[in-house]
């Protein structure tokens, strides 16, 4: 079924660890440029299910295509591919922003022109262009979940996967990190994120919902909560978590 | 190639970004080279005696005056009570006793033979035996002068030892510590610094976000060994010029060969370093493992007591200690000038060693991510 | 509070592999040590050139051989071959003998051997000779006596106290225990505080309802537990393995241990309220604490024979205080009152290092 507009197919994955099962049988295709929203409880799979799309982990059993490439064997083009946020914070604390773009520009094989050019586009952006030299530990816990992220996207990846970005910041910064997800989808870029706050399942174009191991619901926000009678997402979600 | 780059850059800017830890890492060498130069010795340069003398006789203190001409003897009391020496001891006043028993030159002149009794602290077992040592030739330079009076012997001894020191004439202890304290330093850095900066990745988190990056693991491991390499080596440098202005101690032999031999060495420290590390996920207890190999590495290199007397198994164990083969090594290159070939044994072992250390963990690198 | 105790207890516990290291590193290090280290020197490697090869240079030569010192590692033929044998490190010490040794001791009555060490080992060289020397003499005595017709001779009684076989372990295992107790509470207190201020849970433990003195009593306890733990192996291990004995008290040697265990983790507490990282706190441990308690507490150097200024430094060192009340107590069997002295040292000491970290704490805290 591989299909162009399909940016990650997945078929059948399953992941185990020891005789627990992380991920049973997971079926669904991201397609190019939208936002792909991982909903689950904690301990439902969500974060193996997007190691192993990232490459991180070797999938147990199943087929899985990522930017076209396999994630048995192309571990390494699927990276090239990808920029990738954890909910654990993943800047340098003892360098500084401009350190920072560098070296992960540096890495993903950036020059240093085209580093300074994007480095300077998002602090524009965010309105930070004079802190460029101050040191990461220094800053509010909101800028850095926005350079995260700037920086995850810096080399243009087809898909940026976001592990859990909003978790512990306040509303209006998850406002303005939401504008920053809208403005790079727009750009095309892919955007596969997990999260708990059932309020962002609605700025999703299309929500996938695990519960032990398993999607229980798959679809826009306004297909499923037609499909459970619900008002809300989080409605949906409470009904299914019940189910168990 | 220029994702090295980037890599060594950015672990450059963290590692002279911590002005604590660059301060410690020049530091160090000062603290190391004063205290330990000067501490680590074993010499005795006086034994605190007690003589108790029962006898009371001319003899008796001709014999108790022997031991205060000796410039190694301070005679702490000169008491006629066992009790009293005693307690000396249990103190820690005197080292030694000297007893003196009662009739000890009426003994001497009717029978010819008398006796004394030394009593050494013998704690330290070591120190022990050589005042032990060197009291008995006291007593026996005594007993040769007994002789010459009473039998007229001509009294020069008829046996003459010289005795000279080859490349270090006057003992210096330092010229001997020194180049050990140098092994130290470099141990420092390529094993304690280099495994903890590793494990810190870990702890915060940053290194998941490394492996989703195209960067591959041995760029990721060559980034992150070759500063410390590098540091080792500038370390070593500096401990060398310290210990030059220092001490002057002589560098007799190619100072060019011992970077070379600390180049192979630090190969084996920073793969035992990644070698912790991979097996490890805090600094903590990367600290603690590397603490644990250091010691015993250490305190089996010889650095503090010689190889030569320990038991067979302990130089098998030695076999696979890098610190001692470096340690050797060093020591031969400054104070006796060994060139190349002297040394190639153990810069053949210590490469061989290096290179599979490193393929080993390397290897085990890989597995865990 | 007790939760919060089990927490750290938890924290410590639950990793196997620290586990492993914190019980076995003492038994492993005590072993090793124990049998392998010794300031002694036995079966040292030596040559001779002997240019004379009579009955008294060969009587002298094997008596040196069985000494047990030395052992012979080959004859030379000249002296040019001494430079390159030193150089390749394979001896220690040559002893060479004069031409007509023996002709010569007869008709004039004098006749020369000439030691030459590897000083690059000054101590080993140093010792070798005077043993060397000793075992030279006592031949040369040997013949004296034998020309003399009334001998007169003081013979002395060596007796070796507390320690006769003079055993290196009796040394080592107060060393030891010192050590471990310093790495076990200060240096991993210091650390594992440090970590809390470098994940920020520190803040978290802060603005609890805890107060800063639950919080620190919190973080030691359990090191306070497993350090005596560690302390009783090594001495068992001492006792049982290596014959160390008990002469004291043991009450009065577990109160002291204890003493310096809240000495040293109070220490650990001052380090940490210093150290902003985990690299920093195990740096200043190392090269604060480690390095001065294996060089000046009398571990392995005696501090006596050290310069003034270490001297008077080693004063500063809980550790050289320490091992000389283990030994004092095991070996000698001696009770307070001759250590009451060094017992109050290490009292003031831990209320110093409590005040200035409270004093610290409270600065960081404002």
């Amino acid at each position: 079924m591989t299909n162009d507009h399909h940016i990650i197919e997945v078929e059948n994955l399953v992941k185990k660890f020891g005789s627990f099962v992380a991920n049973d049988h997971l079926n669904f295709y991201v397609k190019r440029g939208e936002i792909f929203g991982f909903l689950g409880a904690n301990g439902a799979g969500k974060t193996t299910a997007i190691k192993i799309l990232c490459g991180l982990w070797k999938p147990t059993s199943g087929r899985i295509q990522v930017a076209g490439f396999d994630v048995y064997k192309e571990t390494e083009k699927i990276k090239r591919n990808i920029g990738y946020m954890s909910q654990k914070f993943s800047l340098y604390e003892d360098m500084t922003i401009a350190e920072n773009f560098t070296f992960y520009g540096g890495i993903y094989g950036m020059r240093m022109p085209g580093i300074r050019k994007k480095m300077s586009f998002f602090l524009e952006k965010l309105g930070i262009v004079e802190y460029k030299d101050r040191v990461i530990s220094d800053l509010p816990l909101g800028w850095k979940q926005k350079l995260a992220f700037s920086i995850a996207i810096m080399h243009d990846p087809a898909i940026v996967f976001l592990d859990e970005p909003t978790s512990g910041v306040d509303p209006l910064t998850r406002r303005q990190f939401w504008d920053m997800i809208y403005e790079a989808a727009h750009d095309g870029i892919t955007v596969f994120l997990t999260t708990h706050y059932m309020d962002e399942a609605e700025y999703c174009e299309r929500v996938s919902i695990m519960v032990d191991g398993r999607i229980e619901a798959l679809g826009t926000p306004s297909e499923q909560k037609k499909q459970f009678g619900a008002e809300s997402m989080e409605e949906v979600f409470i009904r299914l978590a019940r189910k168990q | 190639m220029r994702t090295l780059q980037f890599i060594l850059q950015k672990e450059f800017i963290q590692l002279f970004r911590n002005k604590v830890m660059v301060r410690i890492i020049f530091i160090i060498p000062f603290v190391q080279m004063l205290i330990l130069a000067y501490t680590a010795t074993f010499e005795i340069k006086t034994v605190r005696l007690h003589v108790a003398d029962l006898d009371r006789t001319k003899t008796s203190r001709d014999l108790a005056g022997h031991f205060s001409g000796s410039p190694f003897y301070k005679i702490v009391a000169y008491s006629h009570s066992e009790k009293l020496s005693q307690d000396d001891i249990l103190k820690n006043r005197a080292h030694q006793v000297l007893t003196i028993p009662e009739g000890f030159e009426k003994d001497l002149l009717t029978s010819g033979n008398a006796k004394v009794q030394i009593v050494t602290n013998a704690i330290d077992g070591a120190a022990a035996a050589l005042m032990n040592a060197y009291t008995l030739s006291i007593i026996q330079d005594f007993n040769i002068n007994l002789l010459v009076e009473s039998t007229g012997i001509q009294a020069e001894e008829p046996i003459k030892t010289t005795r000279s020191f080859w490349f270090n004439p006057e003992l210096n202890y330092i010229n001997y510590m020194v180049p050990g304290i140098l092994v130290l330093l470099v141990t420092i850095i390529g094993m304690f610094m280099s495994g903890m900066n590793l494990v810190k990745e870990k702890e915060t988190g940053t290194i998941e976000q490394i492996n989703v990056t195209p960067i591959r693991k041995y760029q990721f491991i060559i980034g992150k060994l070759l500063p410390y390499w590098i540091v080792g080596l500038v370390e070593l440098a500096f401990g060398l010029v310290l210990a030059k202005l220092i001490f002057d101690i002589p560098i007799v032999g190619n100072v060019w060969l011992i970077f070379l031999v600390a180049a192979a060495y630090l190969l084996v420290t920073l793969a035992m370093a990644l070698f912790v590390s991979t097996k490890t996920n805090t600094q903590q207890q990367a600290m603690f493992l590397s603490w644990f190999f250091l010691v015993v590495f250490i305190l089996m290199s010889g650095l503090f007591t010689p190889v030569d007397s320990m038991p067979r198994w302990a130089k098998v164990i030695n076999t696979i200690n890098p610190v001692a083969y470096f340690i050797e090594v060093i020591r031969m290159i400054m104070l006796k000038g060994s060139g190349f070939t002297d040394i190639l044994r153990n810069l053949v072992i210590l490469t061989v060693y290096g290179i599979f250390a490193l393929w080993v963990a390397v290897w085990q690198y890989r597995k865990t991510t | 509070m007790r939760g919060f105790i089990i927490k750290e207890f938890y924290h410590i516990f639950r990793d196997v592999r620290t586990m492993i290291i914190l019980f076995g590193m003492p038994v492993i290090q005590i072993l090793l040590f124990g049998f392998a280290l010794t300031n002694e020197i036995r079966n040292a490697r030596i040559a001779v050139l002997d240019h004379s090869k009579d009955d008294v240079t060969t009587e002298i030569i094997s008596r040196i051989t069985s000494s047990g010192y030395f052992i012979l590692d080959e004859y030379l033929e000249s002296e040019e071959q001494i430079e390159d044998l030193f150089r390749k490190g394979k001896i220690k010490e040559v002893i060479i003998f004069e031409e007509n040794f023996a002709e010569k001791l007869v008709k004039d009555k004098t006749a020369g051997i000439q030691i030459i060490g590897d000083a690059s080992d000054p101590n080993t060289a140093n010792l070798l000779a005077n043993y060397t020397n000793a075992i030279i003499k006592d031949y040369q005595a040997g013949m004296l006596l034998n020309q003399a017709s009334i001998p007169m001779v003081i013979t002395p009684e060596p007796k070796m106290l507390f320690n006769p076989e003079l055993k290196g372990v009796f040394m080592f295992v107060p060393g030891i225990i010192t050590i471990l107790l310093m790495l076990v509470c200060a240096m991993m207190t210091s650390i594992s505080i440090a970590k809390e201020k470098e994940l920020g849970t520190m803040e978290i433990l802060l603005v609890s309802p805890l107060k800063p003195l639950q919080i620190i009593l919190g973080k030691v306890t359990p090191y306070i537990l497993l350090s005596l733990i560690n302390a009783l192996t090594i001495l068992a291990l001492g006792y049982f393995v290596f014959g160390m004995p008990m002469r004291g008290n043991i009450v009065l040697l577990l109160l002291e241990t204890i003493l310096f265990i809240i000495m040293a983790l109070s220490m650990g507490i001052l380090i940490s309220t210093i150290a902003k990282t985990q690299q920093v706190a195990l740096m200043v441990s190392l090269a604060g604490l480690m390095l001065p308690t294996i060089l000046l507490s009398g571990f392995i150097f005696p501090v006596e024979n050290m310069p003034w200024a270490l001297r008077t430094l080693s004063n500063i060192m809980p550790s050289k205080w320490f091992i000389i009340i283990i030994k004092n107590i095991m070996l000698k069997g001696i009770d307070i009152t001759y250590i009451w002295k060094e017992t109050l040292i290490l009292v003031f000491m831990t209320l110093f290092f409590i005040t200035l970290s409270v004093k610290n704490f409270k600065i960081r805290l404002a």
